[in-house]
């Protein structure tokens, strides 16, 4: 990984800078769209940090599923397509503990504040690597 | 000299509204497919009228299958003013020949539409307990205006959402296991038909102007009314996306059985709960569909704005709910 900085001290820097600098001096619409910018630099931060373990705990879940190997993209799409041919049932646990995994996953980096992943979680959801957070 | 061509139409257009226009006018946030403007006139009297332009943003092409033009939508309000629904009067439809496209002036009511600061602020707490109640009353209303007034609406049941919607979703490319699965569950599920009523289509914190001590003043946003599932609207209202992290199921501020409650008073046609949840499970859909087609609009050029490219990270929030909702 390159250092000296790394890309989440050069994420965080320009961060700052929008907070303390910049946002001070929108008004309106342009305040709203520095907090937006804001919130998208925090996202990048946190896909940096949980992204590539996220694709390849979705990857294994999806061979067990699927009974085959392949690239994350490909076995996704061939899930899509079994769910809507009827080929996996929509009610089956082994589908439904994937899709909460996945989601739970990724709100985690788009938005961990978000009041569905709590509700997720009390509802005995783990994420992808089996953590109940 | 105005700095912008919208300044210099709304200073032509002015007279015809009454006054002069007092300085330039303040493009508002929020409203994500339409711009909204804040301009003040200085009348006659020496007073000040506080307006709104509701404008499609230039460049923007409206899809017809999907939006109301903003005259069908000025036409609605002026309905449901009619009908006992708190909205912003409209005070001029604008025509070719003003210079501003396709839209329309209102009055600019007093409140706040931000859906976290009704759920959240102190300022607010006197008048949350009665909004679920009021919003149900205030859907009756406009679920009882007369068929045969409306203009031209599309006509939308839950099969015909799930096509549409789901049609969208394909030519987006994108592919989600969770939208597969539920437009299949959906669709297995789809409650038989009620007599349809026009639905405003997006009833929901955020739209609703609510005011301190006066609660519900205004219902705006009018571009997504169709004809359909009285259900939908109320189902649109709790979607979890509309509570803004408030606990309470309806836009975060109240109880289910408040919102039906004030329905029944209203007038309105009772709604099973379970109904009401179907709905609000096919809005979770719908919304992150709508995600998708924003992002798309960001990924085609269309629209530059990291606001744009942003939302498309707001699909998987309706993912987890549809996991909460579906699994």
């Amino acid at each position: 990984m390159i250092s000296h900085p790394t890309s989440a001290e050069l994420l965080d820097a320009v961060s700052r800078f929008l907070e303390q600098q910049v946002a001070p001096q929108m008004k309106d619409r342009d305040a709203f769209l520095v907090r937006v910018a804001v919130n998208a630099l925090a996202t990048v931060k946190r896909e940096g940090g949980a992204g590539a373990a996220m694709e390849t705990g979705a990857s294994s879940r999806l061979v067990d599923l699927l009974g085959h190997d392949g690239c994350f993209t490909d076995l996704n799409r061939e899930l899509c397509e079994a769910i809507r041919a009827g080929a996996i049932p929509d009610d089956s646990p082994e589908l439904l503990a994937h899709l909460r995994a996945s989601a739970i996953d990724q709100i985690g980096i788009d938005q961990p504040n978000y009041s569905g992943l709590k509700q997720a979680l009390l509802a005995g959801g783990t994420d992808g690597a089996g953590r109940t957070r | 000299m105005d700095s912008t061509p919208l300044d210099a139409a709304l200073r032509k257009l002015a007279p015809r509204l009454g006054g002069e226009l007092a300085g330039p006018a303040r493009r508002l946030s929020g409203g994500a497919s339409q711009e909204t403007w804040a301009f003040d006139l200085t009348t006659g009297g020496g007073k000040t009228r506080r307006l709104i332009l509701r404008k499609r943003p230039d460049g923007l092409e409206r899809d017809p299958d999907r939006t109301a033009g903003l005259d069908t939508e000025a036409a609605l309000i002026r309905l449901a003013e009619a009908a006992g629904a708190p909205v912003p009067g409209v005070v001029h439809v604008c025509e070719p020949e003003d210079g501003l496209g396709e839209a329309y002036v209102m009055a600019r009511i007093e409140g706040e539409t931000l859906g976290r600061r009704i759920v959240r602020d102190e300022a607010f707490a006197r008048v949350r307990p009665g909004l679920a109640y009021r919003c149900g009353e205030v859907l009756a209303r406009i679920h009882a205006i007369t068929l045969a007034d409306l203009p031209l609406l599309p006509r939308s049941d839950a099969s015909a959402e799930l096509e549409k919607y789901e049609e969208i979703y394909r030519r987006s490319g994108a592919e989600r296991p969770i939208f597969e699965l539920a437009f299949k569950r959906l669709r297995r599920q789809a409650p038989p038909e009620l007599s349809p009523v026009l639905v405003h289509g997006d009833f929901r914190n955020g739209n609703l102007m609510i005011h301190p001590e006066h609660g519900l003043t205004a219902v705006l946003d009018w571009e997504l009314a169709h004809v359909g599932d009285r259900a939908a609207d109320l189902g649109w209202l709790c979607v979890n996306s509309w509570r803004f992290g408030g606990d309470k199921p309806v836009g975060g501020f109240g109880d289910y059985a408040d919102l039906l409650a004030g329905y029944e008073a209203g007038g309105g046609e009772p709604v099973a709960l379970e109904r009401l949840l179907y709905w609000q499970t096919l809005g979770s859909l719908k919304w992150g569909v709508m995600c998708l087609i924003m992002y798309g609009a960001y990924a085609s050029g269309g629209d530059p704005s990291v606001e744009r490219a942003m939302i498309g990270r707001r699909v998987s929030e309706t993912e987890i709910d549809l996991v909460n909702l579906l699994a």
